[in-house]
């Protein structure tokens, strides 16, 4: 087999050749390789700046209501239209991101923690721990998460723990409550092939403790299946939290999100179609994106992946 | 065979009893008393109330009441609606038909598409027909499913008007929407013949459950069928000069059916989830409609019962996933 020229020729000169690449670069170069995963990380970076920016830079307030102005259609001084109320939809939109963004990624965060501890405790030590930890994975997947995130959601709002009742953090909580299984499995089974390797029984020999083995030598080699699944959870817990928020289990109004905008959008889609349209389309544009970079994430992280 | 499926019916009990009192559990640590309304009427009186409490089983301790509860189910009493008042087993009765065929039907459309587009795009790798699919896939999987709905609506409902409209067919005089935004059946005078008024309100509402599933097998089935291309039995199979058509559906297509029905058994859970914002937004009368209008009023023991449902269904079309399974793979033994 031909060897590769840069590297061949970087064999002649000997002194000259490139410095080793490490695994951030290579990674990159994977990365950048995949088109729509850059053109995501774009979008994401424009929809993440006009959410911070927008509400501070604009004159109109997006929660001031303004009768006069109910229900234009978009214009060049209302690009968006405004609602009901008199909103600017853009600004509203813009702000509304800014919720809907956090929630997304915060949500994941959380997701992602108690998938790796539960898939790591699993995986690691096994015996009746892994059988009562997947079991509980199991009948998490036997259900209809919706249904199960709609009655947690009420059963935060009646005050049953006190400082989760309104907003944004009990909707965070129920999210993640309910998704954090697919990363624990995924977590469980990297572990599961991993802690019988030699560098894991090296380690026990010389004695570190099992916490040590677990953060220091197993989840390091586990990392990449972790962050994929970390950034498309953000795409799955913006989508989770509008739908919530739509059929108005999520964040109360005032608090502008994307899904709660659209709670009222079906009764005017007849005259005023422009308040549905918008919202969902910042959704759709953010999780799209969040998608892509996660599949570029995929094919830069994963070196036995071939598409 | 038979003892493989007798042995799994017989492991969903315990799975079951999991599930019941996990989901008890959360209904009953709700601070909601179905006898708040009688708290503030001045024609009970405290003493009253505590007889009825204590006769309803309110105070009883969380075992004695999920032992209560759980007698009753198991000999077919359900509890009954704070609401409505009617049973909670013909409050499900009354919907569940409604959301098979609407589930019923997209899920089956969603196959007969998806395992087409998914085997041609994974045949043509890299041509414009694979290109277009995956995009499309990608969409559909990035897609809130209520949007996609309300889009539906917007142009089939209520900008694109039928140009039968005032036939025999859709008796209804002109301007009349292309598809119905919503309902299961036409009401008075103007109502099409039965079974064409039930296909117009089916076309949104199964587009809109469809669109998720079909993205998933599509990307899934593209997945199984460039794996399974690549192998040896593949090349051995076309090197015996068999038909390129013999190869790809005699050979690749069955061991490349398998993770779809993999994957299939565990969109169920979500496929119930579809139907949460399917009917809500078609004003379909099913369980997921069901579910939505007794959530939004903390009537508990019909979303136990609607739970406890969908947790027996889920088991069981898991159960049919297996069972396929190892209709499709041979290699697959159960004993």
């Amino acid at each position: 087999m031909a060897a590769h020229p840069v590297a061949a020729r970087s064999l002649l000169n000997g002194a000259e050749s490139r410095p080793p690449e490490t695994l951030l670069s290579l990674a990159w170069r994977h990365f950048r390789r995949h088109r729509l995963a850059l053109l995501g990380s774009v979008v994401l970076s424009l929809l993440i700046l006009g959410a911070i920016f927008v509400p501070m830079a604009t004159r109109y307030d997006p929660g001031k209501t303004s009768i006069l102005d109910q229900y234009l259609p978009p214009s060049l001084q209302h690009p968006m239209g405004t609602d009901g109320l008199g909103r600017d939809m853009f600004v509203r939109a813009m702000a509304g991101g800014r919720v809907s963004l956090a929630i997304g990624l915060l949500a994941m965060l959380l997701a992602i923690t108690i998938g790796t501890v539960i898939g790591s405790v699993a995986g690691y030590y096994g015996g009746v721990l892994d059988n009562v930890l997947m079991r509980l994975a199991d009948i998490m997947l036997t259900m209809p998460t919706l249904f199960i995130a709609i009655l947690l959601t009420q059963l935060l709002r009646a005050g049953v723990v006190p400082g989760l009742k309104a907003g944004i953090a009990p909707i965070i909580l129920v999210v993640a409550a309910t998704s954090w299984m697919g990363v624990a499995r995924l977590v469980r089974a990297s572990f599961l092939s991993l802690r019988k390797r030699d560098f894991v029984t090296a380690a026990q020999m010389v004695g570190a403790a099992n916490l040590r083995i677990m953060l220091r030598h197993i989840l390091p080699n586990a990392m990449s299946p972790i962050i994929v699944a970390a950034t498309l959870r953000v795409g799955a817990a913006i989508i989770t939290e509008s739908g919530l928020s739509y059929l108005g289990f999520g964040v109360q109004p005032p608090t502008p999100t994307w899904g709660n905008m659209l709670q009222h959008a079906q009764s005017e889609l007849d005259y005023a179609p422009w308040t549905a349209i918008f919202p969902g389309l910042f959704i759709f544009l953010t999780v799209i994106s969040v998608n892509y970079i996660g599949d570029g994430l995929r094919d830069a992280l994963d070196p036995h992946h071939v598409e | 065979m038979t003892r493989y499926i007798i042995r799994r019916l017989l492991q969903a009990i315990p799975l079951l009893f999991v599930i019941s009192v996990l989901v008890f559990a959360l209904i009953q640590i709700m601070p909601n008393n179905p006898l708040a309304a009688m708290q503030n009427n001045p024609n009970i009186s405290p003493e009253d109330l505590l007889r009825l409490e204590q006769e309803y089983g309110l105070r009883d301790p969380l075992p004695v009441k999920y032992w209560k509860w759980l007698s009753h189910t198991i000999r077919g009493d359900w509890g009954e609606s704070m609401i409505t008042h009617r049973p909670v087993l013909t409050e499900i009765a009354d919907r569940l038909p409604n959301t098979l065929l609407l589930s019923g039907i997209a899920f089956i459309l969603a196959l007969l598409i998806s395992i087409p587009i998914g085997m041609i795009s994974a045949v043509r790798q890299y041509s414009l027909f694979d290109h277009i699919a995956t995009t499309i896939a990608f969409m559909g999987q990035s897609i809130p499913i209520f949007w996609f709905g309300l889009i539906l609506i917007i142009v089939f409902s209520v900008n694109l008007q039928n140009p039968w409209a005032g036939s025999a067919w859709f008796p209804h005089p002109p301007p009349l929407p292309l598809f119905p935004g919503g309902g299961m059946v036409t009401l008075g005078e103007y109502a099409p013949p039965p079974l064409v008024d039930r296909i117009w309100h089916l076309v949104l509402p199964v587009t809109m459950l469809a669109v998720f599933q079909l993205a998933q097998h599509v990307r899934y089935m593209r997945a199984g069928m460039l794996d399974v291309l690549r192998q040896d039995y593949i090349r051995t199979a076309r090197a015996k000069g068999l038909k390129e058509r013999a190869v790809i559906l005699r050979h690749a297509f069955k061991n490349a059916a398998i993770p779809v029905v993999t994957i299939i058994a565990l969109e169920m859970p979500g496929l119930f989830n579809g139907a949460l914002f399917t009917e809500t937004i078609f004003s379909w009368p099913g369980m997921g409609r069901l579910f939505f209008l007794h959530a939004e009023r903390g009537d508990y023991p019909v979303l136990m019962g609607i739970l406890m449902f969908s947790a027996m269904l889920i088991i069981f079309f898991n159960l049919v996933a297996d069972v396929a399974y190892a209709f499709l793979d041979p290699r697959i033994r159960f004993d």
